[in-house]
């Protein structure tokens, strides 16, 4: 019963947080962004405009709630819930830490430990680009509708090449289960060096699949107002801009765990175990994720958006076969091993 | 028909293909990381108004001031000389006769009663600060005529533009 509650309790503070480094992304983004191009950005707010966030929520959520007259009701609704939800689910089956002991009892800093770990982070990623194609089918508006299709097509590309890169390394590791691959890189034995292309590819993707810059195609302003999001005001834009937060920090929190040895840290083995070393973990596994959101933002205010038939061209064209290239050098390099 | 050239300059722009470097885009990429990145550390060029002010020219000429001997009295004589010179003729005034008893009021025997410069027509040229044969009006170097909403606002009158009393005693 008490394993109940504390998972309760477990999966209540990654939901916070969740929610807290999306709402805080959205002032690091404006900082960072402001930082990059010689400006202070948001100062006014409280000290260092520390309080930014909460009064763009407020703002948000006085707007006025505007729904097309020709939208489709429930669906338009529906979407930004939709896209929200997938994007919390993700941070289900990530381990933020080593496993604790209470009362004689072994923790899991994990909200869930399945066996199919990597599988369940795709299945529920490639689920999230439904909120996105509702919400533009059920604006009516044929930028929304063109936001939405180009969402859609770029999702599915990107997600072959994404789950391409990551054969390779469930090759090497031979398990699906994301506290197995994380265990594997203790010490510096983390995936990045052995798999340094898998990681390029990842990487790639995961900003495509977050429709991050440069493959925001989506919401691409320049070309369709706002993409998707258009004819969306209030909190229902507030949760689509907010979900993509969500998304970035649980891409950087998947890249920490594939790539870079998760909450393992060089000299972890030396440390005797205990509430320095678990807490020391759990800092590092939050440094890496917070390292890859400046990456995600400074990549942002750096490359210029790519074209569509770029994008195509690199997704179909370049990166797949990179992939495959990528599998059947893995494949030969663990024959010859076994040799 | 062949292209007759009219001057030598033109110059062939030699297209080559793409070398393998510059094909996979990775090292532009990083090289324009690394420029962004060089930035973020740079000295902001940003002035936060209402808490830093920009550093004013010593010969700033800014917002006017009438100003008061030594004792206190007003200088301005009312002659009309810094109307005259004005070339945006944005000062106005009305002159009187002091009156026994004001002699700490008013330097002269003949003072501005009302003194006004329509600041929206001022061109803040400095030409009445030369004009003025009593040294009463100059042009401060460290204050601006403040935003308003208001045109009437803009007509300063004796009330803005005299020099406080308070300020000489200090």
């Amino acid at each position: 019963m008490s394993w109940i509650i504390l998972k309760i309790i477990f999966i209540s503070i990654i939901f916070g947080l969740s929610l807290f480094i999306a709402m805080y992304s959205t002032y690091a983004e404006r900082k960072i962004a402001a930082f990059l191009q010689d400006r202070l950005g948001p100062n006014r707010a409280g000290p260092f405009g520390i309080l930014q966030p909460l009064a763009d929520g407020i703002k948000l959520f006085f707007k006025e709630e505007f729904i097309p007259l020709k939208a489709d009701r429930w669906l338009f609704l529906m979407g930004p819930g939709f896209f929200m939800i997938t994007a919390l689910m993700t941070s289900a089956v990530i381990p933020f830490g080593p496993d604790i002991t209470i009362d004689g009892k072994s923790f899991s800093l994990q909200a869930t430990d399945i066996n199919v770990g990597l599988l369940y982070i795709f299945g529920v990623v490639s689920l999230g680009v439904y909120g996105i194609l509702i919400g533009g089918w059920a604006s009516n508006n044929k930028f929304s509708l063109l936001g939405a299709i180009r969402a859609a097509s770029q999702n599915i590309s990107y997600e072959l090449a994404m789950g391409l890169s990551i054969v390779a390394l469930v090759m090497m590791s031979s398990s699906l289960s994301l506290k197995e691959i994380v265990d594997q890189q203790a010490g510096w034995h983390w995936n990045v060096f052995y798999q340094p292309l898998g990681f390029l590819i990842f990487i790639i993707c995961a900003f495509a699949e977050t429709n991050r810059a440069p493959f925001d195609l989506p919401e691409c302003e320049t070309e369709l107002v706002g993409g998707y999001h258009t004819e969306f005001s209030s909190m229902k834009l507030g949760f689509y801009l907010f979900a993509e937060y969500i998304n970035m920090f649980v891409s950087s929190a998947i890249l920490a765990t594939l790539f870079f040895g998760g909450y393992h840290f060089p000299g972890v083995s030396s440390m005797d175990p205990g509430i320095v070393k678990t807490a020391l973990s759990v800092a590092v596994m939050f440094g890496k994720i917070f390292f890859f959101i400046f990456l995600f933002m400074w990549v942002r205010w750096t490359l210029p958006r790519f074209r569509y038939d770029q994008l195509m061209n690199l997704g179909w064209r370049v990166l797949i076969p990179l992939a495959v290239i990528n599998i059947l050098v893995t494949g030969a390099v663990i024959l010859y091993k076994m040799m | 028909m062949s292209v007759v050239r009219l001057t030598d300059r033109i110059k062939v722009m030699e297209r080559k293909p793409m070398t393998f470097l510059e094909r996979i885009y990775l090292p532009a990429i990083i090289k324009g990381m690394s420029i962004t990145i060089s930035h973020f550390f740079k000295k902001k060029a940003t002035i936060s108004y209402p808490e830093q002010k920009r550093p004013m020219s010593e010969v700033f000429r800014g917002l006017h001031i009438l100003k008061r001997d030594d004792r206190g009295a007003e200088r301005c004589t009312a002659c009309g000389l810094c109307a005259l010179a004005c070339p945006a003729e944005a000062i106005s005034m009305t002159a009187a006769e002091r009156k026994r008893g004001e002699e700490l009021l008013y330097r002269e025997e003949k003072y501005a009663a009302v003194y006004e410069i329509n600041m929206l027509r001022c061109i803040f040229c400095g030409l009445c600060e030369e004009a003025c044969p009593k040294a009463a009006i100059f042009l401060q170097n460290d204050k601006l005529a403040p935003a308003s909403f208001e045109r009437e606002d803009f007509i300063y009158g004796k009330d803005r533009l005299v020099e406080p009393f308070l300020l000489k005693k200090t």
